[in-house]
């Protein structure tokens, strides 16, 4: 055995229930090199690394860290070995400081000495070239200062070996950047870092080696210079597919949707949506880019008549319908009941995935009943026509299920996506707002979910495509309404505009984006 | 109309001191992120218990002596009142059971276990009743000596039984323990975010067991002080349905506190002057209206707390709900 392995698996196996997460798993991660671990959803990524930090404990397997064999029972004797997982939901206590969250659970003797404790926290920061300040409560930090709390947490433990599950899928380009010239000090150092991620040209850019999971089985591992994304989209579905999204022309795009200096306030008093004014156009997919927690959530519940706002929505009805009413109709204090009927649909995909599109614990045929309860007779039900539909989508969308009646939380998550954007797609609406319809979806998934969206759009639909992936909002969306803390800082065209730019914009505020829809 | 505020005071004391038990041991408790309803519950079974030791131990001694009698009596009421929790820890930590119903069930049976016990005992004596002597009495109702004799400070600060500065005391070890030990600031991470807490190698299970079951005994502890201290009437001797909804009101003032221990003294201190108004301020209204105060300054201390939006202010955040590591 070389000593430069920090970590090797050998014939890992993990199963829930009837379901084989990790089957004969076997891995090295060397001292100095940063892994990537690729794979589609569901492919056991996360499940083998919550073996190394003490989440799971391995059905059957061997780990060896440094060359000894070794057992892991829980986070504590990961963190005994060298070994820190940053989760890609941090696990951090809002309500505590960043440095009460460094020390949690650490062995000590006496009072806390914070002082103390503040002082070693700013040593690792200037070591690897982060920016901290340990006296901050966690719910003040912004994603990516919490994702820094999270590093420092694990290094302040003294780990050599660093598992990272999907950090940038919550960072802007340039957070990401900074995320990754901190990970190569730490390689410079003698750290061992594995990375998860969906993203192909992060894995080209960061890592050295890649290993690819496909359906919880070992496919293999390839130097990082010796492929590239196509070999390794490949090896992670098992056949070759095209990466490139389809972006119809528009056809003669009309406004279907005026907003107008929408603002809105939250429970807290925060003012989550700040004079947001931009156009929606039948036959176009208007992106919207931002950080997380930018106000898309509200944009979009906004226009469902879900959150009370001020300003204006002004619904453009049909394609002459501008000659008609040139005034609209308006939506804000409309019902939500009143604006689906007008042909707006929110397929909307919350942070979880079942919140509050579908009921979890019912079948896809009374998911269906859910639009299309009030139709027919006013007192019983009739399951049929929701039953054929709910069959039509399993067909047309190749969903996964046993039935039509399995409740939906037993399929798994990309499946989920497919019944809920089907049954909005299958009430034919004029504006579909579809918010992270592709968040943990896998390639082949992800690619179908476009599709749909692309056959709305020629249909002549006004598409609002919530995304958080800058390449695919950049593939996609033929204009991007960007969002900076509840404002608009600006709409780009999906054409011509460079990740750079968004991930600027994403950041600063540009009074000029106010006005709305240039580009 | 002339009102006694320092009786007023004395008084208030008295009457806040069994629910400040309550109140802390729940704030112990809920910091775990376990809501136990069982308050009442629990101060019925370590008043009981609690009751119950020095009794058979004066009916046992030739000669009982006050000190012993009165740690029995501590001791049983909180190891009582402890088992209860444990109950409560073992459906709702190892098996997961739902929290509020648990809770609810755990009132429901140590209500029952205490007036059980608590008649049943008394009906096999001659007097018909469960009464401690003298001795034991005196212990649970008498001051500070040589301080209470003081001038002035005296009768407002060191005439008070032993139990009220153990509340007290139990409250500043509390303060002390939240803000300045590790182990107090793991607690506090097991009961917002139970899956940090463990992926940082905290044992969850053993906070969470340890901090329910020492909050049940101290809530046996306020069960004890309601059945011995005579302040009300009748000392030293069960009643039927004595906790009589004290329970209730803790659970509520750890709200009103907001899980701080500091809080918890004042609002035990409010909530206790209230409890004995109508024999301070004549107002010439019926008595049951002034009984009625506590719970109407109960449900207007839940909705005040229910506006209040700051962040340090909120419930633990995983409050209520069960932990398991391998949930997906």
């Amino acid at each position: 055995m070389e000593p430069s392995n920090a970590i090797e698996l050998k014939d890992i196996t993990k199963t829930f229930g009837e379901v084989v997460a990790n089957d004969k798993i076997s891995l090295t991660v060397r001292r100095g090199e940063i892994l990537s671990l690729l794979g589609e959803n569901g492919s056991g990524k996360t499940t083998l690394m919550n073996m190394l930090s003490g989440i799971y404990f391995p059905d059957s397997g061997q780990i060896f860290v440094g060359g000894k064999e070794v057992t892991i029972r829980s986070p504590r004797d990961a963190y005994e070995l060298g070994i820190g997982m940053i989760h890609q939901h941090f696990k951090l206590v809002d309500v505590l400081t960043a440095a009460e969250n460094i020390i949690l659970g650490l062995p000590g003797k006496g009072p806390l000495d914070r002082k103390a404790i503040a002082t070693e926290i700013s040593r690792i920061s200037r070591k690897y070239g982060f920016e901290i300040d340990p006296n901050r409560k966690i719910y003040e930090m912004a994603v990516s200062e919490k994702q820094t709390v999270e590093i420092v947490k694990v290094l302040y433990r003294g780990a050599d070996i660093l598992i990272l599950d999907e950090p940038t899928a919550v960072l802007t380009p340039q957070e990401t950047e900074k995320l990754f010239s901190v990970l190569r000090n730490m390689k410079a150092d003698g750290k061992a870092i594995i990375i998860i991620t969906h993203k192909l040209h992060e894995v080209m850019e960061v890592s050295d080696r890649v290993a690819v999971l496909r359906k919880g089985a070992y496919i293999g591992t390839v130097d990082t210079d010796q492929t590239d994304p196509l070999k390794l989209t490949e090896m992670m579905v098992g056949r070759s597919v095209s990466l490139n999204i389809d972006r119809p022309e528009p056809k003669e795009p009309v406004d279907r949707l005026r907003v107008e200096d929408l603002t809105c306030v939250n429970d807290e008093g925060v003012t989550v949506l700040d004079h947001v004014s931009f156009t929606a156009r039948g036959g176009e997919i208007l992106g919207v880019a931002g950080i997380a927690g930018s106000g898309q959530k509200e944009l979009c519940e906004a226009v469902a008549g879900l959150q009370p706002v001020t300003g204006h929505i002004r619904y453009f009805p049909s394609e002459d319908g501008t000659a008609a009413s040139a005034e609209g109709i308006e939506l804000v204090g409309r019902d939500p009941m009143a604006i689906r009927q007008l042909g707006i649909s929110l397929a909307f995909v919350p942070e979880d995935r079942l919140g509050m599109g579908l009921v979890a614990g019912m079948g896809m045929t009374d998911n269906m009943m859910l639009r299309s309860y009030r139709r027919g007779h006013p007192f019983l039900a009739d399951r049929k026509p929701p039953r054929e539909l709910a069959e039509t989508i399993i067909r047309e969308l190749e969903v996964v299920t046993p039935d039509v009646s399995t409740p939906v939380r037993r399929l798994s998550g990309g499946n989920v996506q497919k019944v809920l954007v089907g049954r909005e797609i299958a009430s034919g609406p004029s504006v579909l707002m579809a918010a992270y319809p592709v968040r943990g979806l896998d390639i082949n998934s992800s690619y179908i979910i476009y599709h749909l969206l692309n056959k709305q759009k020629q249909r002549g639909v006004a598409v609002l495509y919530v995304g958080e992936d800058l390449d695919v909002l950049l593939e996609l969306c033929d204009r991007i309404l960007v969002l900076c803390g509840g404002k608009v800082s600006g709409v780009a065209d999906g054409r011509t505009a460079t990740k750079e730019q968004i991930g600027l914009m994403m950041t600063r505020t540009d009074a000029e984006g106010r006005n709305g829809h240039g580009a | 109309m002339s009102i006694n505020f320092m009786g007023m005071l004395m008084a208030a004391v008295l009457a806040g001191a069994p629910l400040l038990f309550g109140v802390l041991g729940e704030i112990l408790t809920e910091k775990s992120g376990n809501l136990n309803l069982g308050v009442e519950g629990m101060m019925f079974m370590g008043g009981v218990a609690g009751l119950a030791g020095s009794f058979y131990y004066e009916q046992s001694a030739a000669d009982p002596s006050a000190v012993v009698s009165a740690l029995l009596a501590m001791g049983c009421a909180f190891l009582c009142a402890a088992f209860g929790a444990f109950i409560y820890s073992v459906l709702t930590i190892t098996l997961r059971a739902n929290q509020n119903v648990t809770g609810l069930a755990l009132t429901i049976f140590g209500t029952g276990f205490g007036n059980f016990f608590g008649e049943a005992i008394g009906n096999s004596t001659a007097s018909h009743y469960m009464a401690v002597g003298d001795v034991t009495k005196a212990v649970f109702n008498s001051g500070i000596p040589v301080l209470r004799d003081l001038p002035v400070v005296g009768q407002l600060l060191f005439s008070y039984n032993f139990m009220v500065y153990l509340a007290l005391a139990v409250a500043g070890v509390m303060a002390w323990f939240f803000s300045r030990t590790r182990a107090g600031l793991n607690l506090h991470a097991v009961g917002e975010s139970p899956a940090t807490a463990d992926a940082a190698g905290i044992n969850v299970t053993r906070y969470k067991y340890l901090s329910t079951c020492l909050g049940g005994g101290i809530c046996g502890l306020g069960g004890l002080y309601v059945v011995m201290n005579s302040a009300s009437g009748v000392g030293g001797v069960w009643v039927y349905n004595c906790m009589n909804g004290k329970g209730w009101i803790a659970v509520a003032l750890v709200i009103f506190a907001t899980w701080s221990p500091a809080r918890a003294l004042l609002g035990s201190l409010v909530f206790g002057a209230l409890s004995i108004m109508r024999f301070y301020v004549p107002l010439g209204i019926p008595a049951q209206i002034y009984d009625i105060f506590p719970y109407i300054a109960t449900v207007m201390v839940l909705i005040a707390v229910s506006l209040r939006k700051k962040r340090e202010n909120q419930p633990p955040e995983s409050l209520g709900l069960a932990y398991f590591r391998e949930e997906r």
